[in-house]
C-alpha cells in the first residue's frame, strides 16, 4: 500500500515537472487537477460518473487476475452487456420501474458473463491464451454493436451514431438520490451499486470457499489440482464473473444516464480498468479508490485543455501514463528484489 | 513626464474598459483542428477573428461522447460570451446547455437548434457538390468518377447526391461510384481505409474522386497521386496538399461562418435562427489558386461559372438529400 502510494506520487511529480518544459507552473497544473475533481459539486459529480464504470471494470480485471488470468476483454464484455440492456429497452419499451431496469441489468450481466465465458471456455478446454482471445472478442463486440445499433435500432431523430431511446420505465432518474444530489451531471446510483459490488467481491474472494479456490488456482494451479480443485471450472467461472462485472457498466451508462447506446460512449473504460486493477494491486476495496483517481484524471484532462494554453488533452494522457508507470515500477522493483534474494 | 504618465494611464483604463475582449469558446469535432478539412476551416476562422478582432479564443477537442456536453457546460459556466460547436454531433449538447444558460450565445455548424440564443450555421453542400461533380465529368476521360464519403450519414449523402447530379448534368451516361468509409465517428479519421477505397475505385476505372471525409481524405489523395489520377478536396481549400493532383476543392466556408458570427457578436448584432451559406455569399464554392490554375483552364472555369449562375437563377434544380429523405 505504502509503496503503491509512493509510486503514485513519484509518477505524479515526474509528470508535473514535465509541464515545466511546456512553460507551465507544475503547482498550478496540480491545483487545476485537484479543483477539477473536487472543485464543486458539479465537478465531483462528473468525476464520480467516470469513476463508476471504472470500478466495475477494475473489479472485472482484478477478479480474473486472482484466478491467474489477464482479462483484457472488459471493453468487449461491457459493450455486449450495454448493447443487450439497450436492445431490451428498445424492444420492450412499456415495462415499468423497478422491474424494467432490474430485468435489463440481469440480461446485461448474463450477456457480459457469456462474453467472458467464451474466453474462459477456450482457455480451459482448448488452451487458447485468454489475452489473445479477449482482445479478439473486443473487436467482435465492437463490430456487432455498431452493426446492431446502426442497422437494427438506430435513433431516427439524429445523425449521431446512436441507438433509439429505451422506454422511460428503464431510467433510474426519478428515483435516484445520487443524481439529484449532483444536478446536471450524468452520475447515478450505479455508484452505490459499484461500491457495494466491490465489497461483495471482497467477501466472495476472501470469505468464501469459492473465493479461496479461485485464489488458489491463481496462486498455484498445481497445488489447486492436488487439492482437488478443478482448475478448468474455476477459470471458466472466473471469466464469467469478470464479464458480468464489466456488464454492470450498462447500469451507469444506459439506465443511469443516457438511456441509449451511443457508439463510442466508453472512454476506454475496459482498458483503463486494467490500470485501475494494477493501481489497486487487485484489491477490490482499493479498486474503488484507484477508479476514483483515474476518473479524476480523465475529468482533469479536459479541464487542463480548457485552463491552460500549452497543456492539451494529449499531455494529460502523458500524465496518466506516467502515474501508471510510477505505480507499476514499484512492482518491478519488488520483483527484482525477490530475484536477488532468490539468488 | 507626469503628463505622459497620466495620459498613459488614462489610455490604459480606456483601453481596458472599452475592449474587454469578447470571450469565444470553440468546441471542435473528433477530427481535431489538424484534419486539414472541416475542423481546420473552423479553427482558421476563429484564429483569424482572434487576430483581427482581438477576441479571446479558447478551443477544445472532444475526447468522448459524454464530454461534448461537459465542454459546452464548462465554457458556459466560465461566462464565455459565445460558444461555437462544430459538427452535427453537438446538436443535442447545445440544445441542452443553451436552454440552461440563456445569457450565453451559441452557434452551431451543420446542425439546427431553435432557441433564442442559438444561431445555426448551415451550408448548401449539395450545390457546391453539384459544381465539382460537373467539373469531374468534364475532366474525366474514362466516363467513370468516384465519391468517397466519411461517415454514412444524411449530411454526407447530401454531398454525394449533389455530386452525382452534377456529373450526370454534363454527361448523362457517366457512371458514379459511391463509397463510404464507415458508420461511426472513426470514419473521419481513417486515412488507411480511404486509401484502400480510392485504390479500389481507380482499379475499376474511376479517374476522378471527390473525397468528403475529413482527416481521412489524405489517404485517398495518396492513392490518387500514386496512380496519377485527379482528386477533389472538401471543406477547406485542400489544393495545396498535393498541387497538380487535387483538381479543386469544394470549399464549405466554415471559416467565414465562424468569423462572421464572432464579428456579429462583437458588434452586438448576433441574431438567432438559421443562417444559410450558399453560392451567393461564397459560403460554398470551388477553389481556384496557384496550385490548380494549370489544370483548371479558363474554358472550364467559364463553364463552371455558367452552371453557377444557372443554379442561382433557379434554372438548374439541384437535388437535396434532406428534402428527398423527408418524403
Amino acid at each position: 500500500m505504502k509503496k503503491t502510494l509512493a509510486g503514485f506520487f513519484l509518477g505524479l511529480i515526474f509528470a508535473l515537472s514535465l509541464t515545466l518544459f511546456a512553460g507551465e507552473n507544475p503547482l498550478y497544473i496540480a491545483s487545476i487537477l485537484f479543483k477539477s475533481a473536487f472543485g464543486s459539486r458539479y465537478d465531483l459529480g462528473l468525476t464520480l460518473f467516470y469513476t463508476t464504470p471504472l470500478v466495475f471494470c477494475g473489479l472485472s480485471v482484478a477478479v480474473a487476475f486472482h484466478a491467474g488470468l489477464f482479462n483484457i476483454g472488459a471493453e468487449g464484455q461491457l459493450t455486449m452487456a450495454t448493447l443487450a440492456a439497450t436492445a431490451l429497452g428498445v424492444a420492450l419499451p412499456s415495462l415499468s420501474f423497478p422491474f424494467a431496469p432490474l430485468l435489463a441489468l440481469m440480461v446485461a450481466l448474463l450477456v457480459g458473463a457469456l462474453w467472458g465465458f467464451i474466453a474462459g471456455w477456450l482457455k480451459a478446454v482448448r488452451g487458447s491464451h485468454e489475452v489473445v482471445v479477449t482482445i479478439m472478442l473486443n473487436f467482435i463486440a465492437a463490430g456487432i454493436a455498431s452493426w446492431f445499433v446502426l442497422h437494427v435500432m438506430p435513433n431516427p431523430n439524429s445523425q449521431n451514431p446512436e441507438s433509439a431511446l429505451v422506454g422511460s420505465g428503464y431510467m433510474l432518474k426519478d428515483y435516484d438520490p445520487i443524481a439529484r444530489f449532483f444536478p446536471d451531471t450524468p452520475v447515478s446510483m450505479a455508484l452505490i451499486v459499484a461500491i457495494m459490488t466491490a465489497i461483495g467481491v471482497w467477501v466472495l474472494l476472501w470469505k468464501t470457499t469459492f473465493g479461496f479456490e479461485l485464489r488458489t488456482v491463481g496462486y498455484n494451479p498445481d497445488a489447486a489440482n492436488r487439492a482437488g480443485i478443478s482448475e478448468k471450472n474455476i477459470k471458466i467461472i472466473a471469466l464469467c464473473l469478470a464479464g458480468a462485472l464489466a456488464g454492470f457498466v450498462s447500469l451507469s451508462e444506459v439506465m443511469g444516464s443516457s438511456g441509449q447506446f451511443k457508439i463510442g460512449f466508453s472512454a476506454d473504460y475496459g482498458f483503463v480498468g486494467i490500470a485501475v486493477a494494477l493501481l489497486a494491486r487487485n484489491h477490490p476495496i482499493g479498486v474503488i479508490f484507484a477508479a476514483f483517481l483515474m476518473g479524476a484524471l480523465h475529468k482533469g484532462a479536459s479541464d487542463l485543455d480548457l485552463e491552460t494554453t500549452t497543456i492539451t488533452r494529449d499531455f494529460s494522457k502523458i500524465i496518466q501514463s506516467l502515474i501508471i508507470l510510477g505505480v507499476t515500477s514499484h512492482g518491478l522493483w519488488s520483483w527484482s528484489n525477490r530475484r536477488r534474494k532468490d539468488k | 513626464m507626469l503628463k505622459h504618465l497620466i495620459f498613459f494611464v488614462t489610455f490604459l483604463v480606456c483601453e481596458v474598459a472599452l475592449t474587454a475582449p469578447l470571450k469565444v469558446g470553440l468546441v471542435l469535432d473528433k477530427g481535431g483542428k489538424d484534419d486539414k478539412s472541416f475542423n481546420s476551416a473552423a479553427y482558421a476562422g476563429a484564429t483569424k477573428a482572434e487576430k483581427e478582432l482581438k477576441i479571446e479564443l479558447k478551443y477544445v477537442e472532444a475526447s468522448d461522447v459524454t464530454a461534448l456536453e461537459n465542454l459546452h457546460r464548462a465554457f458556459a459556466r466560465k461566462k464565455f460570451d459565445l460558444i461555437i460547436g462544430i459538427g452535427f454531433a453537438q446538436t443535442e449538447a447545445i440544445k441542452k446547455i443553451s436552454a440552461q444558460h440563456p445569457d450565453v450565445k451559441f452557434a452551431l455548424v451543420d446542425g439546427e437548434v431553435a432557441a433564442p440564443n442559438v444561431r445555426s450555421l448551415l451550408f448548401e453542400e449539395h450545390e457546391g457538390s453539384f459544381i465539382v461533380g460537373a467539373l469531374a465529368a468534364l475532366k474525366s476521360k474514362t466516363g467513370k468518377v468516384g465519391f468517397i464519403g466519411g461517415m454514412d450519414i444524411p449530411l454526407i449523402r447530401r454531398f454525394s447526391l449533389g455530386y452525382e447530379a452534377g456529373a450526370k448534368f454534363i454527361n448523362p451516361k457517366i457512371s458514379v461510384v459511391n463509397n463510404f468509409i464507415g458508420v461511426t465517428g472513426e470514419a473521419w479519421n481513417n486515412p488507411a481505409k480511404a486509401k484502400e477505397l480510392a485504390l479500389a475505385q481507380i482499379s475499376s476505372g474511376v479517374d476522378i474522386i471527390f473525397v468528403a471525409a475529413g482527416a481521412s481524405g489524405s489517404g485517398a489523395f495518396d492513392a490518387i497521386e500514386e496512380k496519377n489520377k485527379l482528386g477533389i478536396g472538401v471543406d477547406s481549400n485542400q489544393n495545396w496538399m498535393k498541387p497538380g493532383v487535387i483538381l479543386t476543392s469544394m470549399m464549405k466556408r466554415v471559416d467565414v461562418a465562424v468569423y462572421n458570427t464572432i464579428q456579429d457578436t462583437q458588434n452586438s448584432k448576433f441574431t438567432p435562427g438559421v443562417v444559410r451559406y450558399g453560392f451567393k455569399d461564397k459560403g460554398v464554392d470551388y477553389a481556384l489558386d496557384k496550385h490548380n490554375e494549370k489544370i483548371l483552364t479558363p474554358e472550364l472555369i467559364a463553364k463552371l461559372e455558367d452552371i453557377k449562375t444557372q443554379i442561382l437563377s433557379g434554372k438548374i434544380k439541384v437535388p437535396d438529400y434532406y428534402k428527398q429523405s423527408k418524403k
